[in-house]
């Protein structure tokens, strides 16, 4: 029953060996790894024990006397010895058999009226340990399956590592790019500067010269106007500014 | 199969005194003998999974028989009669 799913694990080979006497200090009763005997898992319980008649006589004994004294002949058996043990004196009735008959009766009335309830109650014990024991195993899958769907869920991030590195990488050029832009940015800045710098002195220059120039010009014109020009010049501005007037009161 | 591997139950009773000479009668063959007998006993009719009054019963059924037989020549004195 259980060697048939165990014959393919048994390699070829070793099935093939004679067995081993004893092999250096292990001393082995029986041969290792050629029987095909396995300790685990056990193989399980049987449902129902033999049967057996009457609580006593086993069905064996009905089936091994069938075939020659068909249905009735144990019982004939039995009532033949009985009568004989009797009749014989080889059972002696005494007060013994008195007392054997009152247990007897109590003890089928007990068991004829309690044995389903005590066979319940056993059953409920039995399959409660079988149940902590289950849950207990099942527990253990669940346990393993969840490891295993997280290692499947940590190989699966692994594949995205390319895709980390991809942004890592981005991110440096971008870096890259804007220090250089940035000191392109200072270079242009500066070289602006110091042109800017050199049209300033140049249009500095320019005006110091032109204003230096419009000072000496003033102040030589400033010189030459002698006193004379000067009266001259006040009784025409005089003159002018009367014949203005005469003009605007005629307008008026 | 060989003589000396079968079960008392499967030996012919034109075999058995040979299956008896193949026998082991020293003490740990007696022994082997009494634990084998023991162990098939168990399994069979108390190690199961729904057992029933007969696995204790016959042991005690058993019990019954072999103490009136230790004292049967005590019994024998209570006879009810004399010639039988």
């Amino acid at each position: 029953m259980l060697s048939a799913p165990l014959v393919p694990l048994a390699p070829a080979a070793l099935r093939s060996l004679p067995p081993p006497a004893a092999v250096g200090i292990l001393h082995a009763t029986r041969p290792l790894h050629t029987t095909q005997q396995c300790l685990a898992p056990l193989p399980p319980l049987p449902e129902k024990g033999g049967e057996v008649r009457y609580g006593l006589i086993p069905e064996e004994f009905f089936q091994f006397l069938y075939p020659k004294t068909g249905v009735t002949g144990p019982y004939m058996l039995g009532t033949g010895l009985l009568l004989y043990f009797l009749s014989k004196e080889i059972y002696v009735i005494n007060h013994e058999t008195v007392a054997a008959a009152c247990i007897l009766s109590i003890i089928i009335y007990g068991v004829k009226k309690f044995g389903s309830n005590v066979a319940a109650f056993a059953d409920k014990l039995n399959e409660e340990k079988v149940a902590t024991a289950l849950a207990v195993k099942n527990e253990a899958i669940k346990d393993l399956e969840t490891a295993i769907e997280q290692e499947k869920k940590e190989q699966w991030r692994v594949e995205g590592r390319s895709y980390l590195f991809d942004a890592k990488r981005n991110n440096i050029a971008m870096l890259l790019e804007t220090n250089y832009r940035e000191r392109l940015l200072t270079v242009y800045n500066e070289v602006k500067k110091r042109l800017d710098y050199q049209v300033a002195m140049q249009n500095l220059k320019r005006q110091k010269e032109q204003d230096h120039m419009i000072q000496w010009v003033e102040k030589n014109v400033i010189q030459s106007i002698t006193p004379q020009q000067q009266k001259e010049s006040i009784a025409k501005c005089i003159l002018d500014l009367k014949a203005l007037s005469k003009s605007a009161q005629a307008a008026v | 199969g060989p003589l000396s591997e079968r079960r008392l139950m499967d030996v012919r009773l034109g075999e058995l005194p040979a299956w008896l000479a193949t026998c082991n009668f020293s003490p740990q063959g007696l022994l082997a003998g009494a634990q084998k007998a023991w162990n098939s006993y168990y399994d069979k009719y108390i190690n199961v999974k729904r057992g029933g009054p007969a696995g204790i019963s016959m042991l005690l059924a058993g019990y019954c028989l072999l103490s009136y037989g230790w004292n049967y020549q005590h019994i024998k004195c209570h006879r009810w009669r004399k010639y039988h």
